[in-house]
């Protein structure tokens, strides 16, 4: 029974030098590459940050969900039509979208918090399938610009700071991510995150002790939608264009496969997995139109046969076993058991 | 009023096909209570191997049949290989492997057969027996498939000492095992059976939507629809569903939205479904025992 379960931390402090050192090489990338390498690492942070948020819903909550491209589609629309027809400055764009994506996947979240894992897998499905019909509908073409979509303006350096438009954009991203994923973080390492973790591992003793799992699991949509949604604002800037094709249902799966590749419920597999589905598809694209979805197949798979949590999983697996070379083990805290229903059923 | 009866004639067709793939999904949901996503990449694989047949020479029926019986073997394998060694891996884990086996039929469907269209031919004749307009001879013979079809697994399932089994694997496998069912070879079997089952709506829909590899995305959202909407562990629902899901989409698509939201109608109906009677109009409710 839940007494099995060990109460852990479920995220421990974040090791300080790699994250540091990692700030800094990252800092240092724009003023080493290109402009055009700017603008693809920019997709990379762009990514990461809407895998994190898709971690926190199906990693941490434990809800799948197949149509969080979505999201991302009504946080890119958000600020697109926001800089388009009320010429709101690009900056404000991305709380305002992070805004209404939060309601939007509170809304959802309303909707879906009765649904078992399977269920909001059903309707999310479907939300990742229709949404570039919904996104084409001829009443609201005004607004969203139909199947030619919007261009947008390239966000440019204000006056007096010495940077490309890519390498400005580049740094605002990676600052709206350093500030998300710490935010995660802090979350996953609270009262919240204990919360989420308790619902996915073992619903039924969450709510005997008095935890409304409903309203959790729909605050839970609802900030993984502002995550994915912020992502999508940051994304539509750095491509100038929104459109309906751009969210087709190959981008909620590709979110997923990130997801799995990078290490299902870990804050760093979203790194890992926005690095994979930015230059995996570009590299395997070249060899056939069908190789991009066919390599993503045979990654999910092989991942879930053999790696069950992702790269991340794999660093860190390899990092103790260096560390065990050399000094003292440390206590092995692996706190993303994923096959815990059988402690609680 | 003859259009207005030509949409419900031709909504039962496309539901009859809905029906069928939702029985296919139903039966995998009873067996392991898992919704197969690649249902309906499956079925276009199916759809693929059948155009193949019959452009090297095969008449209609005898590729029908070998269609069939690849797609069972095919599908006994694929549970065989592929699903097996997740069983016991929670929804996630699962559910990635369905999505991982969809991404790589589509992908094998496009990399051997290309992405464009292709036509499929009917079996059917193009004029309706009854020589007016209500129901082109295509429509006729999708419902006179499916009534086939369902009329045959009742009576297997109802009837057979082999469906008996089956149904006792898909209720009860520990005690199915204790009095000597082999439950690994009933879920083979039944992952067979619905192979074929969505092969035959693959190769009834595909002259209607015509042959790609992204034929079924749409079709599959329907047949998602169809079965929560009879129940998802309910194959007669399922059946029903499919009827009503392709009877509301041609009204709907025909007098009210127009067609550019014909998959948000399915969104809809899944959501609605869901949120309103989770258990569809013939499913059991569910008690867990804590």
């Amino acid at each position: 029974m839940p007494s099995a379960l060990p109460v852990r931390s479920m995220v421990g402090p974040p090791p300080r030098m790699p994250v540091a050192l990692l700030i800094a090489a990252a800092c240092a990338l724009p003023f080493l590459l290109g402009d055009y390498r700017v603008f693809q690492l920019t997709l990379v942070i762009v990514h990461a940050i809407a895998l994190l948020g898709l971690n926190l819903l199906t990693g941490y909550a434990g809800q799948i969900s197949l149509g969080h491209g979505a999201f991302y589609a009504v946080g890119a629309y958000t600020t697109a039509i926001l800089m388009e027809h009320f010429g709101v400055p690009y900056w404000l764009t991305i709380p305002m979208a992070g805004a209404v994506c939060l309601a939007a996947g509170v809304l959802f979240g309303l909707c879906a918090s009765r649904l078992e894992n399977l269920y909001l897998a059903l309707a999310t499905f479907g939300l990742g399938v229709s949404l570039p019909q919904i996104l084409k509908y001829k009443h609201i073409e005004h607004w969203t610009g139909g199947v030619q979509g919007i261009t947008l303006a390239k966000p440019t350096a204000p006056s007096g700071i010495p940077l490309s438009p890519d390498q400005w954009l580049y740094f605002l991203v990676l600052l709206v991510m350093i500030v998300l994923f710490a935010g995660a973080h802090n979350l996953l390492r609270g009262h919240a995150g204990r919360i989420m973790v308790a619902i996915r591992d073992c619903p039924i003793a969450a709510r005997a002790m008095g935890i409304d799992a409903a309203r959790y699991k729909s605050l839970t949509f609802g900030v993984s939608a502002m995550y994915t949604g912020i992502a999508g604002a940051l994304g539509s800037m750095a491509v100038q264009f929104v459109g309906p094709d751009s969210f087709s249902f190959f981008l909620s799966l590709s979110f997923l496969v990130g997801i799995v590749v990078g290490g299902i419920s870990t804050i760093s597999g979203a790194i890992y997995g926005a690095l994979f589905i930015q230059f995996v598809p570009n590299v395997a694209g070249d060899i056939s139109k069908a190789a991009p979805s066919a390599i993503y197949g045979a990654f999910l798979i092989a991942v879930v046969y053999a790696m069950p949590h992702g790269v991340a999983g794999a660093v860190e697996t390899v990092v103790r076993r260096l560390r065990a070379v050399g000094a003292e083990p440390r206590r092995a805290t692996d706190h993303r058991d994923s096959h815990p229903r059988r402690n609680c059923a | 009023m003859d259009a207005f009866l030509h949409q419900i004639l031709s909504g039962l067709a496309s539901g009859g096909i809905y029906g069928s793939l939702a029985l296919a999904l139903v039966m995998i949901f009873q067996a392991t209570h898992l919704v197969n996503f690649a249902q309906g990449e499956l079925a276009m694989c199916s759809t693929y191997l059948a155009w193949t047949l019959v452009r090297a020479g095969c008449p209609y029926w005898v590729a029908f049949v070998a269609t069939l019986v690849i797609s069972f073997l095919a599908g006994a394998a694929i549970e065989r290989c592929v699903i097996r060694p997740v069983e016991d891996k929670p929804a996630l884990a699962v559910v990635l492997v369905f999505i991982g086996l969809m991404l790589i039929l589509n992908s094998v469907a496009g990399w051997i057969f290309g992405y464009t269209v292709k036509t499929f031919p009917s079996p059917f004749s193009d004029r309706s027996p009854f020589g007016n307009a209500f129901i082109a001879g295509h429509e006729l013979g999708i419902m006179a498939v499916v009534a086939a079809l369902v009329g045959l697994l009742y009576v297997f399932f109802r009837y057979t000492t082999l469906g008996l089994a089956m149904r006792a694997v898909a209720v009860n496998p520990e005690s199915s095992r204790l009095v000597g069912i082999h439950v690994g070879r009933m879920l083979a079997l039944g992952w067979g059976l619905s192979a074929a089952v969505g092969a035959v709506a693959g190769m009834m829909i595909a002259p209607v939507v015509f042959l790609d590899p992204n034929m079924m995305s749409g079709v599959l959202l329907y047949a998602f629809a169809a079965a929560l909407l009879g129940g998802i562990d309910s194959p007669g629902g399922a059946v029903i569903g499919g009827l009503l899901v392709g009877v509301l989409e041609n009204l709907l698509g025909a007098y009210v939205i127009g067609t550019e939201l014909k998959l948000t109608v399915a969104l809809l109906l899944i959501v609605g479904v869901l949120v309103v009677r989770p258990t569809g109009l013939f499913g059991k409710v569910v008690v867990t025992r804590v």
